[in-house]
């Protein structure tokens, strides 16, 4: 025993001048971003499908540089480059390394400058389903009563039938355009973030916080906007990834089906279209060079979506 | 006691179902569908004066967190009103009217929300009620957190860099930031661990001393609740079974279900009466969607007669309590 | 001398986490005789639950047995085969759990999951599987069991559920039943009535059962011998009375003052200052030295064990044997 042990040997022990509150064992504060990407990084799939997203974004956006041809410049094209197959030079000198269409355009060019346009669609109907649906969801889930139920209803009713069915419907009455197809897909898939937002909300809205919240009290539009909504986005960016791919891929099948966008905004929808008739002549790279860039970008943003669902449920934690 | 501070005058929460087409139309094909509703108080009138603990004990499902909810403007009674110095706490139409009753929950885990930092949730209320100004919102809250023995550079943290114990300082603070005269305590020690129980339970005595703050202390915890409460009432199935100073009703408990839950609770036995019997008490607590009639105590009362069955006992002063059993108003025997 | 029927050596089990390694169980030991109960007490994250899931062979990575050894009938668990675990579990060793309604399947009614539960280690017969359910819903308190075979368990209370998940653990009249805070999630008077039937039980039948909670009212009515746990550690070990009387590690002595029913009425508690560490940073030395009043610098070392009158507790600076601690 060390000397300084007989100095220490209190009589009552028990009674802790304790001072009120500890040297708090407060963690550090690590960046709650880094920390999530620190646990993304664990799944490869997940990684690669980030990769090849963001270099789809980087190529759309930047395509009117890297792009060897404007595809949409008449003076461009040359007939007697027409329907070639992948790796042929063409007249101006560089190798078409995914061939060229109909009209002689470069495909590579077309598919880059496509993409250009499906992304813009997928990102800008998505976003605006997202700010429509989850309104309506806060309001249904917080107001009650008659509102919800009107509300809660109608998306029901939506999301019974399929999505493409009513896009087509509304495609159909509004006409064709940029404006017009954004509000059809928008329309088609407000509702799930709706469903969504409102489960959401409904969960948080019984949670202690909440409570206190009224407790002190606060107006509702204050609880529901500082302490409900931003407590329920993490499923909300989940629905979100998986509804822009979703927007893509319907936005692709109208244009298919030459009820998307005019002719002169061709996304790959249309590029897709464009070379169907020249599939059982041989010439498959017309179609299947754009379909399989389609497929790439929406596997991968599903891919990318998937993980952060898996990272945002508590109960697959380990 | 002088003039009562908070009064809850016979106070009602019945819980209804929502009953839809579905549900109709399922009940009608015979599937067992709830439709009838819970009536979780009933007719409970108490009355706290300034500066006064009362302590509300009670098992779950006994109303006890419905009551508290109702005491502090959270949730509107079905009838009965909730008075701060002869002012309703409510509204007819729900919105809480006043911030001078103030809460702090149970589970420190849920009740902070865990995307604002410690300075937005202890600022949020006062500012928005005019108590501080935004620009003078970090002294404000700075002083708070000294009070409840918190660090003053832990504004900026979030809660889950917290410990439950730091956690429910945090909530404790959110609510003395209101300037409360009133503050609802819904069992805020039972989800801590035993070693931070007593850190909060001083911390409440001490903010009792300095602020002269009046509490309604609501636990299941009976050794807790006599530790700080001046007052106990007892609760058992949506109504108050017992209610006395806490020094009277420990020593001589009247009614059957007093005696029983006091004489249940497994004692820390320290000296020779370890593995001492206690005696547990026999059944269990009905069903609140089917409450017994008559006094609902009756189904696990050693002492229960005809009457008891009947008839809904009243609260009457007995001894120093006062206490609803037909014991101590003329016997459990049917009147001829 | 005979073996004890369980015996834990040294236990260290710990979990690789994305944070680092966390020591949930760092260096326990312990006995059990049949017929004896162990209180394990100790407050959240002091290992208690993972103690009683290793000797369960219930630890799923990233967690993992590190060191030690779990003897039970003879036989060394650590190691052991799963799938002898898997017939050990359920059959020698059961477990209860907290929530029952976790344990119990929602869509079987009771005698149907005791039928199955049965059936998962022996042969029987539908007469005999139903005799034994009837038999061992008598022996836990439940009335009218022959009603409750054909019930579903969201139709039973609380109490009632978790008094079924005991029947279910005591079927094949396992040697040790391992039962993790059961009756925390229950009311005061149901508590009182299950710990008050647990006693009679494992005195009956000769099981030997470790009871897990952070209530040590409840474990000095209930159990013979005491284990007190913090940040992983063993702190203090002993006959339930000897040890709660008169604790003489600071830890057991602090909790013991800080219980409301043990002080005058509205005077401050003696409290345990700071809060329990996190198991990724502890302190060097004894777990509990950065709260203790009586820790100096040679805490930093690891503690000493002191024993008397079949006590043992874990300081280097103890209580004196005859402290006046419950005063």
């Amino acid at each position: 025993m060390t000397p300084t042990d007989t100095t220490l040997t209190s009589q009552d022990p028990v009674t802790l001048p304790a001072p009120e509150a500890a040297p708090a064992p407060v963690p550090p504060p690590v960046s709650p971003l880094r920390a999530f990407w620190a646990e993304y990084r664990e799944s490869w799939i997940a990684v690669i499908a980030l990769a090849v997203v963001v270099l789809v974004v980087l190529a759309a956006l930047l395509a009117p540089w890297i792009t060897p041809q404007d595809p949409y410049d008449i003076a461009n094209l040359s007939l007697m480059d027409a329907r070639r197959p992948p790796g042929y030079v063409g007249a101006e000198g560089y190798t078409h390394w995914l061939g060229t269409d109909a009209n002689g355009r470069d495909l590579l060019s077309a598919i880059l400058y496509g993409l250009r346009i499906s992304l813009q669609m997928g990102l800008v109907a998505g976003l605006v389903a997202l700010s429509v649906g989850t309104t309506l969801g806060l309001v249904a889930a917080h107001s009650g009563g008659r509102i919800e139920t009107a509300i809660m209803r109608i998306v029901d009713l939506q999301l019974s039938f399929p999505a493409i069915l009513l896009a087509l419907v509304l495609v159909a009455m509004l006409g064709q355009g940029k404006g017009q197809l954004i509000a059809a897909l928008v329309a088609a898939q407000y509702a799930y973030f709706a469903r969504t937002a409102y489960g959401a909300a409904a969960a948080e809205r019984r949670k202690d916080y909440v409570e206190a919240a009224h407790s002190v009290p606060l107006s509702a539009r204050r609880i529901v906007f500082r302490h409900i909504l931003p407590n329920i986005m993490p499923p909300l960016i989940v629905v979100a990834t998986v509804q822009i791919a979703n927007s893509i891929a319907l936005e692709a099948t109208l244009s298919f089906l030459g009820l998307g966008l005019p002719v002169t905004e061709p996304s790959l929808g249309m590029l897709i279209s464009n070379g169907f008739q020249y599939m059982m002549s041989g010439r498959y790279w017309i179609s299947i060079y754009p379909g399989i860039a389609l497929i790439i970008l929406i596997v991968a943003i599903n891919l990318v979506g998937d993980q952060i669902r898996d990272q945002l449920n508590p109960r697959l934690k380990r | 006691m002088s003039d009562p501070h908070l009064v809850i005058d016979r106070v009602s929460k019945r819980f209804d179902p929502r009953v839809t087409l579905g549900d109709r139309i399922a009940a009608r094909l015979g599937a067992r569908v709830e439709l009838r509703g819970v009536q979780a108080v009933r007719d409970v009138s108490l009355a706290i004066a300034p500066g006064e603990t009362l302590g509300l004990v009670g098992e779950s499902g006994c109303g006890k967190s419905t009551l508290g909810r109702m005491a502090a403007g959270i949730m509107a009674p079905t009838s009965g009103t909730v008075r701060l110095e002869g002012r309703p706490v409510m509204s007819p139409g729900g919105t809480k009217l006043t911030t001078r009753v103030q809460t702090v929950f149970q589970d420190p885990f849920a009740s902070l929300n865990p995307r604002m930092s410690v300075g937005e949730i202890l600022a949020e209320g006062p500012v928005a009620h005019g108590l501080t100004t935004r620009e003078n919102a970090r002294d404000y809250v700075a002083g708070w957190l000294d009070r409840v023995g918190l660090d003053r550079s832990y504004v900026g943290r979030f809660p889950h860099q917290f410990s439950g114990g730091q956690r429910q300082r945090i909530a404790i603070a959110r609510a003395l930031a209101m300037q409360p005269d009133v503050l609802v305590c819904d069992e805020p020690v039972a989800s801590l661990d035993v070693s931070i129980q007593a850190q909060i339970i001083n911390l409440f005595l001490k903010l009792r001393r300095e602020l002269g703050l009046t509490y309604l202390f609501i636990s299941h915890d009976l050794g807790v609740v006599r530790h700080i409460s001046d007052r106990v009432a007892i609760m058992y199935l949506g109504r108050i079974v017992e209610i006395g100073t806490a020094d009277a009703l420990y020593a001589d408990p009247r009614h059957p279900y007093t005696q029983a839950l006091l004489a249940s609770v497994p004692r820390l036995m320290t000296e020779d009466a370890v593995g001492a019997e206690f005696a547990p008490i026999a059944g269990e607590i009905p069903s609140p969607l089917a409450p017994p009639p008559g006094c609902p105590f009756h189904t696990r009362c050693p002492a229960a007669g005809p009457r008891c069955v009947a008839e809904m006992p009243d609260l009457v002063p007995t001894g120093a309590q006062r206490v609803a059993c037909h014991l101590y108003t003329g016997g459990v025997e049917l009147a001829a | 001398m005979t073996e004890p029927l369980l015996q834990v050596r040294d236990l260290h089990t710990h979990f690789f986490t994305r944070a680092g390694e966390v020591k949930a169980v760092n260096g326990v030991s312990f006995s059990v005789d049949r017929g004896r109960v162990l209180g394990l007490v100790g407050e959240s994250g002091s290992g208690k639950s993972v103690t009683g899931y290793s000797i369960l062979g219930l630890i799923d990575p990233p967690g993992r047995i590190v060191s030690g050894s779990i003897r039970f009938e003879g036989r060394e668990l650590v190691g052991l085969d799963p799938d002898e675990l898997r017939a050990l579990r359920g059959r020698r060793i059961a477990m209860v759990f907290q929530d029952a309604t976790a344990t119990l399947n929602p869509v079987l009614t009771v005698g149907r999951q005791m039928t199955l539960a049965i059936r998962a280690h022996e042969r029987a017969s539908d007469r005999a599987a139903r005799d034994l359910a009837l038999d061992v819903l008598k022996k836990v308190g439940i009335p009218d069991p022959a009603s409750r075979l054909n019930t579903y368990p969201h139709e039973l209370s609380g109490g009632m559920r978790q008094r079924v998940a005991i029947a279910v653990a005591l079927l094949h009249r396992p040697a040790l039943i391992v039962a993790d805070e059961p009756t925390t999630a229950l009311d005061v008077s149901v508590q009182a009535q299950i710990i008050f039937e647990m006693r009679d039980l494992v005195r009956s039948l000769g099981t030997a059962m470790i009871w897990i909670t952070h209530d040590l009212a409840t474990v000095s009515s209930l159990a013979d011998d005491v284990l007190v746990m913090y940040a992983g550690r063993m702190v203090e070990a002993g006959p339930t009375r000897v040890t709660l009387r008169a604790p003489r590690h600071p830890y057991t002595a602090g909790l013991l003052a800080s219980v409301p029913s043990r002080n005058p009425k509205g005077v401050d508690l003696p409290q345990i200052p700071g809060s329990t560490p996190s198991l990724l940073r502890l302190p060097p030395g004894c777990p509990f030295q950065p709260r203790c009043p009586r820790a100096t610098p040679v805490c930093r070392e690891d503690p000493p064990r002191v024993v008397d009158s079949g006590r043992e507790a874990l300081c280097h600076h103890p209580l004196p044997p005859a402290s006046q601690a419950a005063a």
